[in-house]
């Protein structure tokens, strides 16, 4: 603050010697001023454009597709064989759902116990070592974890069940679960804490315990931010590439057990679209399958924005 | 009365007992991330050498290094930023500055948001798209960096309208009330007073585009030029991230195991010298408060 004080002294200082030479200097002031505005004008266009040239260039390509493949084949047939040219893409957008479901059931659980903990009970000390090491868990690679899936888990899975493969939902669920489980827990986390602490004494004036506390009061009252941070944890979770290529085993069949090796939507792109020629159907498929991608999250981002609407309202 | 004490004994012994359940489970997932970390680091460092951060990656004899790749990490990281700062930190200072209520300013935000949740593979294909398909300058390492500078903006922007906006109202008054101009005042009240933030901001950022490696593949491929310090914009610049996963899963080294941990543990290690850079201005900040 201090700091911006004495800037400003100088500042006014600067204005007032260019005061002396003021046609000038008046000029090339306004002039940079009105630069600089158009400056930030355009970069936010910038944004604005990439948006909408992404959707354009996906839907472009994509839409392609359906001249040689009827929607209902796309959309409901499980054969996905590019070389025999059937391209059935159910079985990867079931894959897509399937384990993205899979990743909640397990993150979410603990996600909200590790932000409980973090809000409520953990003392100051515990919190400054705990919020930093989740942080950091975010800013790991996905490749690493891909990495960890393979070198740890997989054999893990090997050794338990005793099948050969071991790829498959089951191993891609655990390792986005720990990928997803601090995105969702440090938005929860912080939703419980800007709760008024008036919450909590009246509360506790009615005579609960901390965890009737908890669960009668505090996530109740946090529902919201709760939501909206297991959202953002989907968006991540359908949305997550390399990891998951790691540990799901690629092959286009349905997940019909949780050891089955299968694919979704994002690892099918990568591990294909390096290997087909541009403007084949095979190539225009790949393109509707990220386009896909892209309407699943803009509908969770449009869930989101319903929800912090409901919210405004309310209060 | 008597039914009211057992119930009150009941919730107690449940509030006991489930505190007791938060407490070993948090304090087993804060083992879990040691554990992962430990793992990594342990299983590349010790026969991490020197020689391997430099030397050329091999596609069959033993005893190939990650130089070319490492480099280009930083090389495709730091074009990227270039790009991406003045235009994230322009558009973040339109958001909080310059926007008014209306359509427009309703359609940014809208962009900004929806741009943050795109999935990277996404991107990648976009990327791609442009430069592999429409320019034909096939795989390059300057396709990577716009790509990736695109797939950071909203972030950049976000960081940057939040921080500005938490900044209060009287500084920018103070400053006009002087005299300044609109540009004069962010250039110099507003900007270096929400610097910590944005600074912060493009640390995380740094972090997210050093370890991204779906819009790598895609936009830059696997394989490098074969040479050290190759500053070349349109060579293929497969990053370290990108190799981590090619050694890992395609590549027929007969030492692959050993490279992938060492490359493992090069990449986490960076990532937690980034994040060390990350708290020193929140160390700082906290620090000036005590004075």
């Amino acid at each position: 603050m201090k700091k911006s004080n004495l800037k400003l002294i100088n500042t006014t200082l600067k204005v007032r010697q260019s005061n002396k030479s003021f046609n000038v200097n008046k000029f090339r002031r306004n002039f940079s001023n009105i630069l600089f505005k158009y400056f930030c004008l355009l970069s936010s266009s910038i944004l604005f454009i990439t948006l909408f040239s992404i959707i354009f260039f996906i839907g472009k390509t994509g839409i392609l597709v359906f001249k040689d493949v009827p929607l209902q084949t796309f959309l409901f047939s499980t054969n996905w064989t590019p070389e025999e040219h059937h391209f059935g893409a159910a079985a990867i957008i079931i894959g897509t759902f399937v384990l993205t479901g899979m990743t909640l059931l397990i993150a979410t659980p603990i996600s909200l116990a590790i932000a409980v903990f973090l809000s409520e009970i953990a003392p100051n000390w515990l919190k400054r070592i705990m919020r930093p090491m989740i942080d950091l868990l975010v800013g790991i690679p996905s490749v690493v974890y891909g990495y960890l899936g393979m070198t740890v888990l997989i054999p893990f899975i090997r050794r338990i069940t005793g099948v050969d493969m071991g790829d498959g939902i089951l191993a891609a669920a655990l390792v986005l679960s720990l990928m997803v489980i601090p995105t969702i827990t440090r938005i929860s986390d912080d939703s419980l804490t800007v709760l008024p602490n008036e919450y909590r004494e009246a509360s506790y004036a009615l005579g609960s315990t901390r965890l009737q506390m908890i669960w009668k009061v505090i996530l109740p009252g946090a529902k919201d931010g709760i939501v909206t941070a297991i959202i953002l944890g989907m968006a991540r979770a359908i949305g997550e590439t390399m990891a998951v290529v790691m540990v799901i085993g690629n092959v286009a069949q349905l997940p019909i057990t949780l050891i089955t090796p299968t694919s979704v939507l994002t690892s099918n792109i990568v591990m294909q679209i390096m290997n087909v020629q541009s403007d084949s159907t095979w190539h225009n498929a790949l393109y509707m399958m990220a386009f896909l991608l892209l309407l699943i999250s803009f509908i969770l981002i449009a869930c989101i924005r319903l929800i912090r609407n409901k919210g405004e309202q309310t209060i | 009365m008597r039914v009211l004490t057992r119930k009150r004994k009941l919730s107690k012994a449940m509030d006991e007992i489930a505190s007791i359940t938060l407490w070993g489970f948090n304090l087993m997932f804060l083992l879990l991330i040691i554990w992962i970390l430990y793992t990594i680091l342990s299983k590349g460092l010790p026969k991490l050498t020197p020689n391997f951060l430099v030397e050329l990656p091999d596609e069959i004899n033993i005893g190939g290094g990650i130089g070319p790749v490492l480099f280009n990490s930083f090389y495709v990281l730091f074009i990227s930023l270039i790009i991406s700062i003045p235009v994230g930190v322009g558009a973040g200072i339109y958001l909080s500055e310059y926007a008014q209520k209306n359509k427009f300013t309703f359609l940014l935000r809208m962009s900004v948001e929806s741009l943050a949740s795109v999935p990277s593979v996404v991107f990648g294909l976009f990327g791609m798209a442009i430069f592999v398909e429409y320019f034909h300058i096939g795989l390059t390492i300057i396709g990577a960096a716009v790509t990736l500078a695109l797939l950071n903006l909203p972030v950049i922007t976000r960081v940057t309208e939040e921080s500005i906006r938490a900044l209060p109202i009287g500084l920018r008054e103070a400053s006009y009330a002087l005299g300044t101009t609109k540009f004069e005042c962010i250039r110099t009240i507003v900007l270096p007073a929400a610097f910590n933030g944005i600074v912060t901001g493009i640390c995380l950022v740094a972090g997210r585009a050093y370890g991204e490696s779906a819009v790598i593949i895609l936009t830059a491929g696997t394989s490098t030029s074969g040479r050290m310090w190759d500053f070349n914009l349109f060579s293929p610049g497969g990053t370290l991230a990108v190799h981590l996963w090619y050694i890992q899963s395609e590549a027929i080294v007969p030492d692959a195991k050993e490279i992938a941990d060492k490359a493992a543990a090069v990449l986490v290690l960076v990532v937690l010298m980034i994040n060390f850079l990350l708290r020193i201005p929140v160390w700082f900040k906290e620090h000036k408060f005590k004075i």
